[in-house]
């Protein structure tokens, strides 16, 4: 289906990371917006409280991060497309519900713009290391999908591209900004609604006493069913069999939650993103993802200068972790680079991908700022130019 | 003898029996709940319950309507959001002590003050019984729970006061004892506008009163009988329970005051104009 006109604001645009995000979910139908004000996110539910009267969407600011991420789920089940927006203590917060859309199939968008932690942290500086929180912060084994945009104009088309993730899976979809992206301002480009595609939501053509909630075919995403439909269909948290009653046992425990891993896992080529420059013929090879990417650009550049061959891959999605593309180069390049806003996190999936066929190099970062480009250039060059051989640094 | 229970037309009989125990009062609370809903004018297909954790977290289950068991401490917030979205749902919010005003009393303030329009429905049997009997905000001074072995030294809430002082604009309190008020006190909060509030007294024979030594179920339900007084209207600030003390029952607050749609709407239109088209659903 094609975005509805009324919400798109079609033109180019010079906005911030966060405002280009709000832009996006009202192009991608979302209608329930429920948050709590946090630095470096505010911005995006600003937008949206100021927009949504126009457009026939409801903002509410509830009483802690707890509460939004949960009446979200609420606003889903009720019919809605919806979005809760934080940063790093509120999403802290929300990891139970994250578990609860994982367990419950409850499509909904989260947007963590990450400030540099733990705790409180550097509330207005930026930091990526909420990367492996998202992929693990809740409890019990589940999958995700999380992405992460590199400027504003990707925040609007990532975040497009998160609720249609999350129709398409029926899971929780996470976009991971950072403080630099969320509030960087540059064009944004919003194409007319036509040109925007998005993923309806898929309900149940089942009569009323015949719809199974929990019932997959072969896609192993069930289809929707929302209240007042007739349907009088129950939903749990509690490990459930097809009809979504509780089922305490290890049988349906294993129904349950390994078609909720299967789903995203068997579709992780389908759904990893990434963008490569230069990766055929490299010998090194950068990988970044959100305001580092960028950096990384400017360090690329200083290192080819310096007669090194290095690429660039950029993760867009997180997770699923694009695997087997790593793979593959690992197999031709000598070495990886990453550079990533904490000490190490993104950078033990690339190590578990490589499984040893390349060097890896991290270049850790606290946050606070962004990394020197000279000192992402220094390791590329440091890397080039190493014996084969020698142990990986870590 | 096929004979069928006229209730069971709206409990889901594929999953009976419950897991409540013998001489639980949710089963009674259950029964009045569905011939309260029956006596509404109200299509079924448009009532949803909403529960969060632990034993009375387990009614949303048993009702054969659209029915949502979420988290510990939140089903207010997840009713604020399937409300809102669509706001020709008739959510009503069933849970335990403290579920309700432990973990969850902050949503259930703020839902109070919003005036969001739900009835909450809280079963307050004293205790934590799907954990084992612990202490809850509403055990009173002196009640023995796990963790409280030497008797609880914390005040409670007084449960109608909370509501009163918060916003809520109808708030009322029986036991399982009382079947037919409560039945028409839940008819009368699910078709109120606005917030609506009932607490149930309710026995836990199995952990509560066992070690209170209270009794069973029934030896429970005769002490309501005995200690219960019903006053309509009374001061929600007498409606304090003491261990073993009387029990102030009734029909407290009943009141009007915009809920939060329509407060929402009135503003908008005031400030935007007439281009804002008032916010019925997401659909």
């Amino acid at each position: 289906m094609k975005a509805d006109p009324r919400g798109v604001l079609t033109g180019a645009h010079f906005l911030d990371g966060d405002h280009a995000c709000c832009e996006g979910a009202i192009a991608a139908g979302c209608r329930f917006v429920a948050g709590y004000p946090i630095t470096p996110s505010t911005e995006v539910v600003e937008r949206i409280a100021t927009r949504f009267p126009a457009v026939g969407g409801l903002f509410i600011q509830m009483e802690d991060e707890i509460a939004s991420s949960i009446a979200i789920q609420g606003a889903v089940w009720g019919g809605a497309k919806a979005m809760t927006v934080t940063s790093g203590p509120g999403f802290s917060l929300m990891m139970e519900h994250i578990g609860l859309a994982v367990m419950t199939e409850t499509p909904c968008v989260f947007v963590d713009v990450q400030r540099g932690g733990p705790s409180t942290g550097l509330p207005t500086l930026p930091a990526q290391a909420d990367m492996m929180q998202a992929r693990w912060g809740s409890h019990g084994d589940y999958e995700i999908i999380a992405l992460c945009p590199n400027s504003p104009q990707e925040c609007f088309d990532l975040t497009i591209r998160a609720f249609n993730l999350a129709e398409e899976y029926r899971v929780p979809v996470l976009l991971m900004m950072d403080e630099c992206v969320g509030h960087m301002t540059e064009k944004v480009v919003i194409p007319i609604a036509d040109d925007i595609d998005l993923m309806a939501r898929r309900y149940t053509t089942a009569k009323p006493g015949e719809y199974l909630p929990y019932h997959a075919d072969s896609s192993l995403v069930p289809p929707m069913a929302k209240a007042g439909d007739g349907h009088r269909f129950h939903v749990t948290g509690l490990t459930h069999d097809e009809r979504g009653y509780p089922a305490m046992n290890a049988d349906a425990q294993e129904k349950c939650v390994s078609r909720i891993v299967q789903k995203i896992r068997g579709n992780a080529d389908k759904i990893s993103m990434v963008e490569e420059s230069e990766t055929e013929g490299a010998d090194v090879v950068v990988v970044s993802y959100g305001i580092t990417s960028r950096v990384a650009v400017k360090a690329i550049e200083m290192a080819k200068a310096e007669g090194i061959k290095v690429g660039h891959l950029r993760l867009i999605t997180a997770w699923p972790f694009p695997e087997r593309r790593i793979r593959e180069l690992a197999s031709r390049v000598k070495a990886f680079v990453m550079p990533e806003l904490n000490y190490g996190q993104m950078f033990y999936e690339l190590q578990s991908a490589i499984e040893g066929r390349a060097e890896t190099y991290l270049i850790p970062h606290g946050g606070g700022t962004v990394h020197d480009p000279e000192v992402i250039c220094r390791k590329i060059v440091e890397a080039a130019k190493k014996q084969p051989g020698k142990e990986t640094q870590r | 003898m096929n004979a069928i229970n006229p209730m069971s037309q709206y409990l889901r009989m594929d999953r009976i029996p419950h897991i409540w125990c013998s001489g639980c009062g949710l089963g009674t609370t259950v029964n009045c709940f569905v011939r309260a809903i029956e006596g509404c004018d109200i299509p079924l297909d448009q009532i949803s319950v909403v529960s969060g954790i632990g034993c009375t977290g387990r009614v949303a289950g048993y009702l054969k309507l659209d029915s949502f068991h979420t988290t510990h401490g939140r089903p207010i917030a997840f009713a604020t959001g399937l409300k809102l979205a669509n706001p020709k749902l008739k959510v009503v919010v069933y849970s335990g002590d403290g579920d309700l005003f432990s973990i969850g009393g902050n949503h259930f303030i703020h839902a109070a003050r919003r005036n969001m329009d739900m009835t909450i429905i809280c079963v307050n049997n004293f205790t934590y019984g799907m954990t084992g009997g612990q202490v809850t905000p509403t055990t009173p001074i002196d009640a023995v729970a796990s963790t409280a072995p030497y008797g609880n030294f914390e005040d409670p809430f007084n449960l109608p006061y909370l509501a009163d002082s918060t916003g809520a604009v109808y708030v009322a309190r029986w036991t399982t004892f009382h079947v037919r008020q409560l039945i028409k006190s839940m008819k009368e909060a699910i078709q109120k506008k606005g917030f609506s509030f009932i607490e149930i007294i309710s026995p836990c024979p199995t952990l509560y009163g066992r070690r209170n030594r209270l009794g069973d179920g029934l030896e429970m339900m005769q002490f309501y009988k005995a200690n219960s007084t019903i006053q309509n209207g009374a001061d929600t600030r007498d409606a304090v329970l003491d261990f073993k003390g009387k029990i102030l029952c009734g029909k407290f607050v009943d009141r009007e005051r915009p809920p939060f749609l329509e407060n929402y709407n009135t503003k908008m239109a005031e400030r935007i104009g007439p281009t804002f088209k008032p916010y019925e659903g997401v659909l």
